[in-house]
């Protein structure tokens, strides 16, 4: 029963609060909106989601989430730079093939937003058995140094939380 | 209301400009780059850095504005990086398999497992 009301109370209570903020308000209507959305929404999509979510190692996501923010920082100005300078220096930007160990689907979602919002790689293709990512890296010298230090770096967190 | 301290406007018109700043290059690159692929990457400084600043910069002066903690424009950031991803990984997709289709050199062939190549 609780399965079938509350689908994802996570997306319900993060849907609550998201709509409690839009309003800026905390009246007892803006309450009871938020909770018809609450309700409906995750209820309506689930079948959108072929799994459940199932997230732990709050410490470790919240680690991720500030190296994240560190990593589009730097690569904005690395970025940044690259096109002020494209006079004087190209980068050396071209496709990187990654090997992937992560298959969780949420897991994999979260890397490709990880590599978008990072100015430096645009998710380019995943291969269809999920076992390598086609990334396009603005500026590598090193293919497999950059490879070590993604993995490292983002598929190892995202496997403690996701798998 | 109260007038916000010399400071934080110091600061907010800071963050506007760096802002400003970064969607400028962002743009330079869209004219400067010739490829595709390369013309992807810039975007990624106006919907990050960019928009980060004037997140920042509006949520210090409405706070010191209004003299209490307003957080909602975080959601903007949030929003963002949820659904920026969609459409890029899209039109990226979508850039790969017309090469592809055309034959254009220097584009990746078709991933496939390590050990089939």
């Amino acid at each position: 029963m609780r399965q079938r009301l509350l689908p994802s109370p996570l997306m319900s209570a993060a849907l609550l609060a998201l709509w409690l903020a839009l309003a800026r308000s905390t009246s007892m209507g803006q309450i009871l909106l938020g909770l018809i959305l609450a309700l409906v929404a995750p209820w309506l999509t689930s079948r959108l989601r072929p799994t459940r979510v199932r997230v732990r190692h709050p410490l470790v996501i919240a680690r991720f989430i500030l190296r994240v923010g560190h990593d589009v920082l730097v690569s904005n100005f690395e970025v940044a730079l690259g096109v002020v300078f494209w006079r004087f220096r190209r980068p050396q930007s071209k496709f990187v093939v990654l090997p992937l160990e992560l298959k969780d689907p949420l897991g994999l979602a979260a890397l490709s937003m990880v590599t978008t919002v990072v100015p430096g790689t645009v998710w380019s293709e995943l291969a269809l058995d999920r076992s390598a990512l086609l990334l396009h890296v603005w500026d590598v010298s090193d293919e497999q140094e950059f490879i070590t230090r993604f993995k490292a770096r983002y598929e190892a967190p995202l496997r403690e939380i996701f798998e | 209301m109260s007038e916000v301290p010399f400071w934080v406007e110091v600061v907010v018109a800071a963050l506007l400009v760096l802002s400003g700043l970064f969607v400028l290059i962002s743009a330079l690159g869209f004219l400067r780059l010739q490829d595709f692929f390369l013309r992807m990457h810039p975007p990624a400084l106006a919907y990050t850095f960019g928009s980060w600043c004037v997140t920042l910069a509006g949520i210090l002066y409405f706070s010191m504005l209004s003299e209490r903690l307003t957080l909602h424009p975080w959601l903007i950031i949030i929003m963002l990086s949820m659904t920026v991803p969609v459409t890029t990984v899209l039109l990226a997709r979508v850039a790969l398999f017309r090469r592809r289709v055309a034959g254009e050199p220097n584009t990746p062939p078709v991933l496939t497992r390590p050990d089939d190549s």
